[in-house]
């Protein structure tokens, strides 16, 4: 029996803009088990951050709300604890790494006095436990001169150092939870290709889970166990990660493999899917998907599919896969 | 870091230099003739040209320009024409009031400015927010000597608490650093407020939040020393418009310092005293922006002095 870490049901984020309510997650439900690593994938604007902050309950200053759904941490749901025991949970129990490494450090402080406020807090160390505890952690993600380091501003750091510092934090109190949302994203490619290897190196040596936001499929081929593909705002396909490079089923995850470029082929000739995520304005009444599917039949424009299991743990939302005696009904 | 703060101040020199001559040449634009008011009004003519042999005030302008700059350099800034005292006594003796006047409605106003724009922006459109920019907005807009005449004919007048004017004890500060201090303070919580408001959408604002820190620590720890960066300028141009003395508030409240010594000195046409008196604000002016420029280092690292 596999050992549930993460569990995300029906999770429902909105918010509210000055012209209506923005569905940013609309009902996803997410799983990741203990010392898994579980890929979320999905174009800009699915809705993978709002997600990972939900879990993290980080929506202050925004207009952002969770409003339906449930989020639960080895047992212990996460909406309903108070927000000081949601607080003893982040940076310590689940940490998380952003997506702008540029901008997630505090420019005014040194780097060491930014690591060492969250081991302090969360593992009680005293000043010197502590700058020991940071250094060790800054020698852990490879970043050379860490003593010296530790003394600097980020201003004085690269993207790619600064993105180690922010896995440094995020391990600093070994969390059992590592939601990483697009890690690489804003780094160059070879910085990308060495924070990759941290990860995979920082996984494999622990029991830990990682819900790996991106939406590159070369990372999540060399880095997940399973893949959850968003689109608007939805979950849309799930299965292990050998399904969905062999046997991906949905049209939006065939257009997402199609669009990655493989070697030798011809960069004019990638197939990349017509169209745009439709806005929260003209969101379709049936699949969100439809205006972009080519297999879109006449049922998929009245109705939204719902997720199911195609063959065991491969689930996907789409009406090609659905019974016919549904279909006929709608 | 000192070598700046040397070169800086070496910088001084010419900029006081170049503001010397336009205030020479403001100050004896004013209309208006100093010897006549000393001689008096039923003075012949003649009693007139001698009072202004012995001014100094028959020379040509560029004669007496350079006379002012080399008492300068000789550590005189010659004597003041309507009480004969030297000017440097004149302004010494009215600075000191003016300055801590300054200094303890600058201290209060910023530290209330602080917390007025701390809790309004983290209590955006709930009532401490409106309750806050209400208050900052009646700050600005009550005129300073209708609000001084208030405080004193409540709190001096009617209950007797504090004294009507002048400067005899430390209870004398209170209300007239009130009455200064409430505009700065206004400007200080709108400023502060937009600022951090601001800040606190920032992603290490959200880094911190991440790490567990509770709101207090987020707010004050990360948030203000960023959202600190624009106020700093904001209140140093505070500071020094003020060192040069409120006329008003000094009238209101007869307070002897620097404003009420500019204003009885254009009336009399004091020259020397105008002349140093103008100086000595550019002078400051300049000091305290070179103590901006110190603080927004120590504020961002990222500022750095060569
Ligand atoms: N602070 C906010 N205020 C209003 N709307 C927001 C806010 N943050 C996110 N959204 C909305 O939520 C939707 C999903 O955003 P999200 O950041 O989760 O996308 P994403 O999948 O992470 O995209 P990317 O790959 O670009 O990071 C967006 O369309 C956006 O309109
Ligand atoms: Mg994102």
């Amino acid at each position: 029996m596999t050992e549930k870490m993460l569990e995300i049901t029906n999770l429902k984020t909105y918010f509210h803009g000055d012209d209506g309510v923005v569905k940013a997650v609309d009902g996803v439900t997410i799983t990741v088990n203990k010392g898994e690593t579980v890929g979320v994938v999905g174009e800009s604007g699915c809705g993978k951050s709002v997600t990972s902050l939900s879990v993290m309950r980080l929506l202050h200053d925004t207009p952002g709300e969770i409003v339906d759904g449930s989020i639960t941490f080895e047992g212990k749901s996460l909406l309903d604890l108070s927000e000081k025991e949601m607080r003893m949970i982040r940076g310590n129990e689940i940490a998380m790494i952003f997506q702008e490494p540029m901008t997630s450090l505090n420019p005014v402080y040194k780097i060491g006095k930014q690591l060492e406020e969250v081991i302090k807090l969360h593992l009680h160390y005293d000043k010197k436990e502590a700058r020991n505890h940071a250094v060790n952690m800054l020698k852990l993600v490879g970043l050379p001169r860490a003593e010296d380091v530790v003394n600097e501003y980020p201003h004085q750091l690269s993207g790619g150092m600064r993105q180690r510092v922010m896995i440094a934090m995020a391990m600093a109190c070994n969390p059992k939870l590592l939601i990483a949302d697009e890690p690489t994203t804003a780094l160059d490619v070879t910085i990308q290709a060495q924070i990759l290897d941290l990860m995979r190196k920082l996984r494999d040596e622990s029991e830990r889970s990682i819900m790996l936001i991106t939406h590159d499929l070369g990372v999540v081929a060399e880095m997940c166990d399973r893949v959850v593909v968003m689109y608007a705002g939805e979950v849309v396909e799930e299965a292990d990660v050998l399904s969905i490079f062999e046997n991906p089923k949905h049209p939006y995850t065939k257009g997402l493999l199609g669009s990655v470029p493989k070697l030798g082929q011809d960069l004019e000739k990638l197939d990349s899917i017509p169209g745009n995520v439709p806005t929260p304005a003209n969101m379709p009444k049936g699949c969100k998907f439809a205006p972009r599917c080519e297999f879109a039949m006449d049922v998929c424009w009245k109705k939204d599919p719902s997720l199911l299991a195609t063959n065991g743990n491969h689930t996907c939302r789409c009406w090609l896969y659905q019974d016919q005696e549904k279909i006929l009904e709608v | 870091m000192l070598r700046y703060v040397i070169k800086r101040l070496i910088g001084i020199i010419p900029i006081l230099f170049f503001v010397s001559i336009f205030i020479f040449l403001f100050v004896h634009l004013i209309p208006g003739d100093p010897a006549r008011l000393v001689a008096g009004q039923d003075a012949t003519l003649q009693d007139v040209e001698v009072v202004r042999q012995e001014l100094g005030l028959n020379q040509p302008i560029h004669i007496q320009y350079f006379n002012f700059i080399s008492g300068i350099f000789q550590g005189d800034v010659g004597s003041s024409i309507k009480t004969g005292r030297p000017v440097f006594d004149e302004i010494a003796s009215r600075f000191m009031p003016t300055f801590w006047l300054t200094f303890w409605s600058m201290i209060w106003a910023v530290m209330v400015g602080l917390l007025i724009g701390v809790i309004s922006a983290t209590k955006r459109n709930k009532w401490q927010d409106y309750l806050g920019m209400f208050g900052a907005v009646s700050g600005i807009s009550m005129p300073s000597f209708w609000m001084g005449l208030l405080l004193i004919q409540v709190f001096a007048v009617q209950l007797g608490w504090l004294p009507v004017g002048g400067l005899e004890s430390w209870q004398s500060y209170i209300l007239p650093s009130i009455t200064l201090g409430s505009g700065v303070a206004a400007v200080v919580a709108r400023f502060s407020r937009s600022s951090l408001m601001d800040i606190l959408k920032d992603d290490y604002i959200r880094t911190g939040r991440a790490k567990g820190l509770n709101e207090h620590k987020v707010v004050w720890g990360h948030g203000l020393k960023n959202a600190m960066i624009p106020v700093v300028t904001m209140t140093g141009l505070q500071f020094g418009f003020l060192l040069g003395g409120s006329i008003v508030i000094e009238t209101v409240f007869s307070w002897p310092g620097l404003g009420r010594l500019l204003i009885d000195s254009v009336a009399f046409r004091d020259y020397p005293v105008i002349q140093a008196e103008m100086l000595l604000f550019a002078l400051e002016f300049i000091l305290i922006n070179l103590i901006v420029d110190l603080i927004y280092g120590f504020l961002n690292p990222q500022i750095r002095y060569d």
